[in-house]
């Protein structure tokens, strides 16, 4: 079947194409329902993808049939197979969410351009997860860029403080992309090539060389401050909370993890033969520089009383258990970080909707004094939240706990005792957060009566897909176990 | 300025001629030095010199918003509908390959299609963006 062959290119050039055929689309409703079968097809093909690398382990796509190392080529394997699944199943949920809450939040005549520019981020995070040419993941990184920059400055309708944040994203994010950019350069002047698999049979060649080690950094760099790791984050509280409800489930669940994914891809991948510096690299800084993150998200999420901007601090906390599980360098500490990715995508997706199901009922931002006793007015949704904010700190029966009980078992592995205790202590503050948000919302008398009475169901509808999906990967741990374990295993092969 | 008869006789003069050197540098530039970017950015120079000239009102009645933003989606359309093509006749997307009987010739036209939908792209998006500032008023 022609379709099946062309599954990596389908993913991409669908939303694209369809993007801008939803920018000249007069209704709104219309724009939203090409939009959400356009996601709809990705996640069959997704599943398609699922099933044919798990039958052949990996799928390489040549572009124009240029084959590599001269053309582009999408590779698809065991690292980034599920990430592909996981950007089309939170496509499709968020997509479904933005029917009510991004009408509700944007203009209606803007509506067709916004689903326009959701499109092009879609499919860019598609292209993201999927390239094997260092130049062409730029070209998508700054996709990429661009549309979640537009989506976050929606936010203006509600708040003029998102043009601000989605101004200072441009600027950061620039900086990153320059940093990856140059980065390439050093590697292409060392190597000769762009594509990442014959980078590293190139390197081996080289052996130790000074252009390439100055091009990891440049691109380990550039992509922390895209994925949001602990001292370059300072973009992403601002954006996740000022940017559309919608928009912020979308971006918070998959944007960064991408460029974790890839993050990983260059450590463990690509650059795993310049073993002295990567694990110097792991050790001394990325280690350390995660701890600090998981601290200063939790403790600065504690004292946070805007709810969005409280789980956008939290993501910075859950952003360094994923690079601390990276960091430990081994297989179970990578499928853990793996494990996480996907987990927290799903968490962290259903929490940003509920709080925007909050705000969209109660007519203004959800705030620790807006949102009091709000629980009570809205069971549903509020139930929804409540499960997702428990797997957030790692109760059994969710896929917190899954995630959690991995990268345990990945620290215990190091046989230091005092990074246990740190982590778990690190766990146990994240209670306060939440514990702080449940008593307002559930144990507080209402002081208002709602501004929408009535739970919207297309928007809740979709939590609870998400957190079903969270419930069901917290008792039936086996697929997302051994998605990180086979992530682990295509990047470091098994041991 | 704006109102003296020489920019306005050699901008309707030039107006032609830029556009005519652009579509010269969009199909030649499977040959020479060119293609779809620099081709959109040349004719849509003919189009800003005369909004320049003659006021952004009159620019945009000699090329309206609507018009602008279905070419700017057109190119698009165009390109990746011609990897659409590709994948159709069995070949891996933007192979031109199956386009013709000879394989330069399919290469030659495939390139072409594809150029063409750049240049409209980038023509449109040269002149939407001139329009949105030139335009640009603050509010308040």
């Amino acid at each position: 079947m022609p379709v099946f062959d062309n599954i990596p290119a389908l993913l991409v050039v669908l939303p694209l194409i369809a993007s801008a055929i939803v920018s000249l689309l007069p209704s709104a409703r219309v724009a939203w329902i090409l939009t959400f079968v356009v996601t709809l097809l990705c996640l069959f093909m997704a599943f398609e993808l699922v099933d044919i690398v798990s039958n052949t382990s990996s799928f390489s796509y040549a572009f124009g049939g240029w084959e590599p190392p001269w053309g582009i080529v999408f590779v698809v394997d065991g690292a980034n197979v599920y990430l592909v699944l996981l950007v089309a199943f939170i496509s499709v949920v968020s997509t479904f969410y933005a029917y009510t809450i991004l009408a509700a939040e944007i203009a209606v005549e803007d509506l067709p351009k916004a689903y326009s520019v959701w499109l092009l981020a879609i499919a860019s995070l598609f292209g993201l997860s999927m390239t094997g040419d260092a130049f062409n993941l730029f070209v998508f990184l700054e996709i990429s860029a661009l549309s979640s920059i537009t989506l976050i400055a929606l936010g203006a309708g509600q708040d003029r403080r998102a043009l601000l944040a989605a101004y200072n994203y441009l600027i950061i994010g620039a900086i990153g992309a320059t940093f990856y950019v140059i980065g390439v350069g050093y590697l292409y002047a060392a190597t000769g090539t762009l594509n990442l698999t014959d980078i590293v049979d190139r390197l081996n060649e080289l052996g130790t060389n000074q252009a390439a080690i100055t091009g990891l950094a440049f691109m380990l760099a550039g992509i922390m401050v895209k994925a949001g790791v602990f001292p370059v984050h300072i973009w992403l509280p601002a954006a996740y909370s000022f940017a559309p409800s919608a928009v912020s489930s979308l971006l918070a669940a998959v944007a960064t993890k991408v460029a974790i994914y890839y993050f990983a891809r260059l450590l463990f991948g690509i650059f795993a033969d310049i073993t002295l510096l990567v694990e110097f690299f792991l050790l001394y800084i990325l280690m350390p520089v995660s701890i600090i993150g998981i601290f200063f998200g939790t403790i600065a999420a504690i004292y946070q009383t805007d709810l969005k901007r409280l789980f956008a601090l939290s993501s910075i906390a859950q952003i360094g258990y994923i690079t601390l599980a990276f960091s430990l360098n081994s297989n179970s500490g990578i499928s853990a970080g793996f494990i996480h990715i996907i987990n927290h995508a799903l968490i962290k997706g259903s929490i940003f909707m509920a709080i925007g199901i909050f705000a969209f009922c109660i007519g203004k931002r959800a705030t620790m004094t807006s949102m009091q006793g709000v629980g009570r007015q809205m069971p549903i949704t509020f139930a929804g939240f409540v499960v997702a904010g428990l797997a957030l700190v790692g109760m059994p029966l969710t896929a917190g706990f899954i995630s959690k009980l991995y990268l345990f078992k990945a620290l215990f592995e190091t046989n230091n005792g005092i990074l246990v205790a740190i982590i778990a202590f690190s766990s146990v503050l994240s209670v306060l957060y939440l514990w702080k948000i449940f008593e307002v919302m559930w144990l507080k008398e209402p002081t208002k009566p709602l501004k929408i009475e009535k739970e919207p169901i297309m928007a809740y509808l979709p939590v609870w897909m998400m957190v079903a999906v969270i419930v069901v990967f917290g008792v039936y741990s086996n697929d997302i176990v051994m998605s990180g374990i086979g992530a682990a295993n295509a990047l470091i092969g098994a041991n | 300025m704006r109102d003296n008869p020489v920019f306005k006789i050699v901008s309707k003069i030039l107006f032609g001629p830029i556009i005519i050197y652009g579509l010269y540098v969009q199909f030649h530039g499977d040959y020479g030095p060119g293609g779809g970017f620099q081709a959109g950015v040349i004719v849509a120079a003919a189009f800003i010199l005369y909004a320049m000239i003659f006021g952004l009102e009159e620019g945009r009645k000699l090329m309206p918003d609507w018009v602008v933003r279905l070419v700017m989606a057109l190119g698009v359309v165009v390109y990746g509908g011609t990897g659409v093509a590709s994948m159709m006749l069995g070949a891996n997307y933007l192979d031109y390959t199956p386009f013709a009987y000879k394989i330069y010739k399919a290469q030659h036209l495939g390139i072409i299609i594809v150029e063409l939908g750049v240049g409209l792209t980038v023509f449109a998006v040269m002149l939407a963006l001139f329009n949105a500032f030139a335009g640009f008023k603050p509010n308040k």
